[in-house]
């Protein structure tokens, strides 16, 4: 036996504690290394990203900002090559078409949004799998389920140009809805159940006010979506010169316009491409801004 | 919220609750509105199968994976397009899946809240930004600049690779590719930020209380557990690079070859349809639906993945927002 002496200098639990204290500095100062070196990456890709947005926004604001003038806004489109002109015609294209497609989809995606928040089961799921999946459909594709459906039988039309975008707007409200009808607190639901009401007033008079805001910043967001869609445009409403009130004839739009205007050789043309893509940006952007802000003022007067 | 929704007061009654639905005639207003989309979903899909019919009992499957579209001589293979597509999608993603995160990581625990809201609010804003804004940016901001700098600087540090050999045209694969991620950037960061976020408070601060760093409270704790979200919101933006029109036909230069390099001009389905929807008749135009029906294939199948992922996994404040985004 041993006998126990105290030396500081050697003593073996002490020596095992300096270890493991210099072993748990370093790690810590390891970490700490690591750490700074992995977030700073994490803040550059920040800035990388941002790169690109900025400009792409400081591009079109400066680049459009020279091409708006009164006959920007007041003159319709000029053939190529021909200086001059403007967008009316496109403005009044995009804003009926934009209209008329909000007009049928908003109503037919809240009966669709209600249904499938009131359902369940197989059906329901089927119906909401079918609108998650239609809202992955290249929007191309609309342009030419529109041609082949409706443009062969009617002509084109700024009618058949607002089916294709209230087909991709459809679904996006049909699930915006859901979600925000889902998020109702359902007591109100159980209390209107419990005062003897029907379902048909319980969702107009309680559920339908109490998740609006979620409806129309959806409804909202899908008309922003719906007006910036190029694609289903293209063989649908044929692009006029003229200035055309009527949906059922012949019509123009803003992203048709920048599409067809972007690769003209011509300045005037180009310029033209750019006053309307920071008309069509700034449109947008109200609509998106607009419904945020709507959302939280509904909220807000809730209180 | 739950206060002004409660049940009408009696005045409120007199005036508007005369007109109501009995349980079963709301319930098949209801499902009329559902079978309404459903019906339009299916005559879509019909349509498009439809019209491409003609080409399949002519050619069988085969001619999707032909290397040679030649409608004059009754060639319809679709290769070129197929690999345009995913070659374009595949540069979009190399640069969005690091950027992408980083941006969304940095947005959802780095940067000071206020800050956060705005910068937030931004990249919501900037995945609303119109594809074919995008397309003219591409074309006249990018383009020339691609042309005289970027393109001769990756030719002469990866020229050894032959990924990048060929004129430096501006246009081609890299300046689609490019854009696409530009496009998808919002849309991934927003989501991704959206999954991040709803990551459990208790097993952060957990990690931290263990003495864990940021940077491995992040790592070990938050990217596990957001991570089967993180690859929905990929893959969504996936499906969405996939089935972008405008921007890449601006872009991509169209060839009807199998491009050869990262500088050469190809195309994508997208972009064939977009370029000979307009002439096509007989079976070029049942080749072109068929082409949609093969993009379509791709994209849906794409996204159901997507949503499978993605379900559940953002709260509901983030779910409608992420919709709508997507």
């Amino acid at each position: 036996m041993t006998t126990l002496t105290f030396d500081a200098s050697t003593d073996p639990i002490l020596e095992r504690r300096r270890q493991i204290q210099g072993i748990a500095r370093a790690s810590v100062s390891r970490r700490k290394t690591y750490s700074k070196i992995a977030l700073g990456i994490c803040w550059a890709t920040l800035v990388i990203a941002l790169i690109p947005l900025v400009a792409i926004i400081v591009y079109t604001v400066v680049k459009g900002i020279a091409a708006w003038n009164w006959t920007f806004f007041s003159q319709p489109t000029k053939p190529e090559g021909i200086p001059g002109g403007g967008i009316w015609n496109a403005l009044v294209g995009t804003v009926i078409i934009g209209a008329v497609a909000t007009i049928v989809t908003i109503p037919l995606g809240l009966l669709g949004g209600l249904y499938l928040a009131e359902s369940d089961g197989r059906i329901a799921a089927a119906v909401r799998f079918t609108a998650d999946l239609m809202t992955g459909v290249p929007s191309i594709l609309m342009g030419i389920f529109g041609y082949i459906a409706l443009v062969k039988v009617f002509g084109y039309s700024g009618l058949v140009g607002a089916f294709a975008i209230g087909m991709i707007m459809l679904p996006i409200i049909m699930r915006a809805c859901e979600t925000a009808i889902r998020g109702v607190p359902g007591h109100l639901n159980e209390a209107g159940l419990a005062l003897g009401a029907r379902r048909f007033t319980i969702a107009r008079r309680v559920i339908v006010p109490a998740a609006l805001p979620g409806i129309l910043t959806g409804g909202l967001l899908a008309i922003a979506r719906g007006v910036g869609e190029t694609a289903p445009l293209l063989f649908t409403i044929f692009g006029t010169l003229y200035t055309q009130w009527n949906p059922t004839k012949v019509m123009n739009a803003l992203p048709l316009v920048i599409f067809n205007d972007s690769s003209s050789p011509y300045p005037d043309q180009l310029q033209i491409a750019w006053g309307a893509a920071l008309l069509l940006m700034v449109m947008v952007l109200v609509l998106s801004i607009g419904s945020r802000l709507l959302a939280a003022h509904l909220q807000k007067e809730r209180r | 919220m739950a206060t002004t929704a409660s049940m009408p007061t009696e005045r409120e009654s007199r005036q508007h609750g005369r007109f109501s639905l009995s349980n079963g005639a709301y319930r098949v207003i209801l499902t009329v509105g559902a079978a309404i989309f459903v019906a339009l979903a299916l005559w879509f899909l019909y349509a498009i199968v439809s019209q491409a019919r003609p080409i399949f009992d002519q050619l069988g499957v085969g001619w999707v994976f032909g290397k040679v579209w030649n409608p004059n001589h009754n060639q319809f293979g679709l290769l070129p397009f197929i690999l345009g597509t995913i070659e374009t999608t595949a540069i979009a993603l190399v640069l969005a899946v690091p950027i992408g995160l980083g941006t969304a990581l940095a947005l959802a625990y780095l940067v000071p809240p206020r800050v956060k809201a705005t910068l937030g609010g931004a990249v919501e804003l900037l995945a609303a930004v119109p594809s074919v804004v995008y397309g003219l940016f591409g074309l006249v901001a990018l383009a020339p600049i691609w042309r005289a700098h970027v393109e001769p600087f990756l030719t002469s540090v990866f020229g050894w690779t032959h990924l990048f050999s060929g004129p430096n045209d501006g246009v081609g694969l890299l300046l689609a590719g490019t854009v696409l991620f530009i496009m998808i950037l919002p849309t991934v960061v927003a989501i991704s930020r959206d999954v991040l976020a709803v990551v459990p408070r208790e097993q952060v601060e957990g990690a931290m209380a263990l003495g864990a760093t940021r940077w491995q409270v992040l790592r070990k704790v938050v990217l596990p557990d957001a991570r089967t979200g993180l690859l929905g919101a990929f893959t969504l933006a996936t499906g969405r690079a996939l089935g972008e029109t405008v921007a890449v036909a601006l872009l991509i230069g169209n060839s009807d070859y199998i491009a050869h390099s990262l500088k050469s001009p190809a195309a994508t389905i997208p972009s064939l349809i977009v370029n000979n929807f307009g002439e096509a008749s007989g079976t070029e135009l049942a080749a072109l639906f068929g082409a949609g029906l093969v993009l379509l294939v791709i994209g849906v199948g794409v996204n159901a993945i997507a949503r499978v992922l993605v379900r559940g996994k953002t709260g509901a404040a983030g779910g409608a927002a992420s919709v709508a985004v997507a």
